[in-house]
């Protein structure tokens, strides 16, 4: 099946789910449009037709109820609300519940990334899915609450940290959507984007086994390491200018740098610092800066890190 | 204008002092226990956390004007949409007009001397100036960065004033539970003779509805916030999921208020909006008793939906279920509501003097809000746009397209009788298309680029996300509704020294208010009148009473 392309209202529809709940938007919608003519007519042809023609001209009725009338905008309202509930509810279901064996994708969102973890225990920082079945995530946040949306699928759900949530969908074609988190979480908040890479069986089943997000071919470690820095949200706290402070220290001229941790140790930025500082950050926090860096244990491997030092190496 | 006197309630010829003029200095508004003063202090003070919220509005519309940064950091941007949301909310929305149309219009509809308890009354907006002054204090510290809704774990642990902020709230509670309280013990018992239940003016009937609310649902924020502020200060895990808390709970506990709340906003504008309507069509309401008792109706559901703020937060299915269903039932009401204003209009003798430009805006643009809850409340369709610009311009279209507009209608309706003036109308005309045109401009484009993804509360947006366009016009509409705001706002302001002098019944309007002069002396009345007949009561075409004559009572 292929994408649809989007319409005035709504974006792409690129899951099978998209269809169905597009639909029932456009069902309420209808509803939207007829109930506006309605009253907006009404009302602008009440106010023409009845406009005051001199000063002292007064109503010609005074009627002042008429249940039948009443009555007919009160039920027949209510009939089209229990029809908008009932399939509203039915679609809420069915997008709540995986198929049976659904594969699962494990997600952790933290201010202000997503890793998504598959089953041969490799994790992301974009999303990798095959296009034609059904994909479960499950989630749980590291920090405060998140939301994992991808508008051309239509899920959403939060994503918490004292409990698992879930969304599924499963993608129609090949193609690239926009991850969003739509959870206030704070100052990079509205950079929390990725993408999801909806790939064909045999494209995936290749790339799973390479490692979805290895050194590209003929990429040299530092424009790799680059690419990290954006990819992990590094960017999100340290900036690239020289002295600029963000929620931590700047990249600029790290390594290498001497100074002290907030215990009152000495510490030089050197490779074993710099990785200790990413997967615990906890254990040398310098002195003046809040203790707000998240772990990336498990997330990063070695030869994403040695890319990543090797670009900070260059900063100076 | 002309000059109106009622049958048998004699208006002196020689105005006597009114309540502006009865005791001089400023201490003796600020201590005032005079219903209609405190309505005017707390008009000025409406006025003002207006301006604020809207210029904070206008800074983060210039700020997404463009993909990156244009105007502020993301940390400043955070801190002014969450100063615009609380200061709309708490310092404008709620007492608006409950506290400065209500508490000047209320006891004179009523035919009283005052409300039930001027002390609590005038305590109330002592406080309300407290909790102001501390919301501002905060946000002098630097402000905090949570949003309006102080969702957990994110409010337990950022690094900004979150106690204080909450302590405002909390003290600017007491001032709606005050207020609501007075309203309540008032039109139960002082109302004058003759005037039953079912002559009541339908803006005491929605005021009485939200005053319920008021009292009510303030208690369970009160509650809330002081959990979260025990939470911060002394570390009892109730939210924040590190110390063992839920925050799905602290949803519920803000929710269980806030959402009646947001018919603490609305209520009194539908009020507003009978009075309008029939006034300036000259016509009986069409379905006194429906719009009266929808009112009701709305007050007792609006404690049962708080549910659809958390369709995807990971509560259960069947709790999402439950709260779609009753979500749909509270919309019922407001489209009676709707539809009989509508059909008022017809047979009637519709001017279009400023209030029912604002009436009319009120109706049009309160319609698509009410219409767009639906595929909100619609659960299935709720997923894909929770959280999204089209939520943000769904309240929008209720909340300013239908309380601000209500607001405003009354303020020009009422002016007169407050102020003894009138403005020129005109202008006045001018700035009611201007906001209606820029109000759309500003909030129409939001609904596309939600329903298309762009989500709510976001610093930037990317170029290749196709929203900038949306954006653009949405700015640019902020600016023709800042034009429209402050021609009226000088307009008004001008009136007070060059206006022409209002008479008692300027509009030709029914209720108890326009038998007294304009501006009312300080005891309101010089005999209670007694009522003998009903609010709407207008003369029909070829009956003897003229146009401007108004309600009948005896004295």
């Amino acid at each position: 099946m292929d994408n649809k392309a989007g319409s005035f209202w709504l974006p792409p529809q690129a899951s099978t789910n998209a269809a169905e709940l597009d639909e029932l938007f456009a069902f309420v919608m209808d509803i939207n449009y007829v109930f506006f003519a309605i009253i907006f007519g009404m009302t602008v042809y009440l106010s023409v037709k009845y406009r005051r023609r001199r000063a002292d001209q007064m109503a010609t009725s005074d009627v002042d109820h008429s249940l039948l009338w009443e009555g007919a905008w009160t039920f027949i309202p209510l009939m089209l609300c229990v029809v908008m509930f009932v399939w509203g509810f039915r679609v809420f279901l069915h997008q709540n519940t995986a198929p049976e064996g659904a594969m699962q994708i494990n997600v952790t969102a933290q201010k202000w990334s997503w890793a998504f973890n598959y089953d041969d225990g490799q994790t992301t920082s974009d999303l990798y899915v095959p296009a034609g079945r059904p994909v479960k995530l499950v989630m749980k946040s590291k920090d405060v609450l998140h939301s994992f949306y991808v508008p051309d699928f239509r899920v959403k759900s939060d994503v918490m940290p004292n409990r698992y949530t879930s969304v599924w969908f499963e993608a129609l074609a090949p193609g690239q959507h926009r991850i969003y988190c739509t959870e206030y979480c704070g100052k990079q908040h509205s950079g929390m984007y990725r993408t999801v890479h909806v790939l064909s069986e045999e494209e995936y089943a290749a790339k799973k086994q390479k490692g979805f997000e290895g050194k590209p071919e003929g990429l040299d470690p530092v424009a790799w390491g680059k690419q990290l820095y954006t990819k992990y949200g590094c960017n999100a706290c340290h900036s690239l200018k020289e002295g600029e402070r963000l929620v931590g220290p700047s990249f600029w001229g790290l390594v290498g740098r001497e100074g002290v941790t907030a215990a009152g140790e000495k510490y030089v930025a050197d490779e074993q610092y710099i990785n200790e500082s990413i997967m615990e950050p906890m254990a040398k926090v310098v002195q003046g800066y809040a203790p707000a860096m998240p772990s990336f244990k498990g997330q990063i491997d070695d030869d994403q890190m040695n890319a990543l030092i090797a670009f900070m190496k260059t900063l100076k | 204008m002309s000059d109106t006197q009622a049958p048998g309630y004699h208006v002196p010829e020689q105005e006597e002092t009114n309540y502006l003029h009865a005791q001089p200095g400023l201490m003796s508004w600020l201590m005032s226990i005079d219903h209609k003063r405190i309505g005017v202090m707390y008009l000025i003070a409406v006025f003002l956390t207006f301006a604020l919220g809207g210029f904070l509005a206008l800074a983060v519309r210039l700020e997404l004007i463009a993909p990156g940064e244009t105007i502020m950091t993301a940390e400043t941007y955070n801190r002014v949409f969450t100063l615009h949301g609380l200061v709309m909310v708490f310092l404008f929305i709620i007492p608006g007009i409950p506290a400065a149309l209500g508490n000047f219009v209320l006891p004179l509809m009523l035919g009283a001397k005052d409300v039930a308890f001027p002390r609590l009354n005038r305590a109330s907006f002592h406080i309300y100036v407290v909790g102001t002054i501390m919301a501002l204090w905060t946000t002098l510290e630097g402000g905090v960065d949570t949003g309006w809704t102080f969702y957990t774990p994110y409010s337990s642990t950022t690094s900004t004033p979150v106690v204080m902020m909450t302590m405002s709230a909390f003290v600017l509670g007491f001032s709606s539970i005050f207020t609501g309280l007075n309203f309540i013990v008032t039109t139960h018992k002082m109302r004058a003779p003759g005037l039953t239940w079912d002559r009541l003016p339908l803006f005491v009937w929605a005021i009485y509805a939200t005053s319920i609310i008021q009292v009510m649902a303030t208690p369970v924020l009160g509650i809330t916030l002081l959990l979260l502020a025990m939470e911060r200060i002394m570390g009892i895990g109730i939210f924040d999921p590190a110390l063992g808390g839920d925050p799905v709970l602290f949803q519920h506990f803000f929710w269980f208020y806030s959402h009646p709340a947001v018919y603490i906003m609305i209520l009194p504008g539908m009020g507003v909006m009978s009075e309008l309507v029939t006034t300036f069509s000259r016509k009986r309401i069409f379905g006194y008793r429906a719009i009266a008792l929808s009112s009701i109706a709305i007050a007792v559901i609006s404690f049962l939906v708080w549910g659809h703020h958390m369709f995807v937060s990971g509560q259960s299915a069947y709790a999402g279920m439950v709260f779609s269903f009753l979500t749909f039932f509270v919309a019922i009401p407001s489209a009676i509501k709707i539809i009989n204003w509508s059909t008022t209009l017809y047979k009637g003798s519709i001017s279009f003097d400023a209030p029912m430009l604002w009436a009319l805006s009120f109706l049009i643009l309160f319609t698509i809000g009410g219409l767009t809850g639906l595929p909100l409340g619609t659960i299935g369709t709720d997923i894909h746009l929770h959280d999204t610009y089209f939520v943000v311009a769904h309240f929008h279209y209720v909340m300013m397209g239908g309380t601000v507009m209500a607001l405003f209608g009354g303020i020009h309706y009422w002016w007169p009788k407050m102020f003894g003036r009138m403005y020129s109308e005109t202008p006045a005309r001018v700035a009611a298309v201007l906001v209606f045109i820029g109000f759309n401009v500003t909030f129409f484009p939001q609904f596309i680029m939600g329903s298309q993804g762009m989500p709510r509360r976001y610093y930037d947006y990317t170029a290749d996300s196709g929203y900038e366009p949306y954006h653009v016009a949405s700015t640019v509409g902020s600016w023709i509704l800042l034009l429209g705001m402050l021609i009226m706002g000088l307009n008004l302001l001008s009136s007070l020294k060059k206006g022409a002098k209002a008479s008692a019944n300027p509009w030709g309007a029914r209720s108890l208010e326009w038998v007294t002069q304009s501006p009312p002396i300080e005891h309101n009345f010089h005999e209670i009148p007694t009522v003998t007949q009903d609010p709407y009561e207008f003369p029909l075409e070829g009956s003897q009473k003229k146009a401007s004559e108004g309600m009948d009572v005896t004295a």
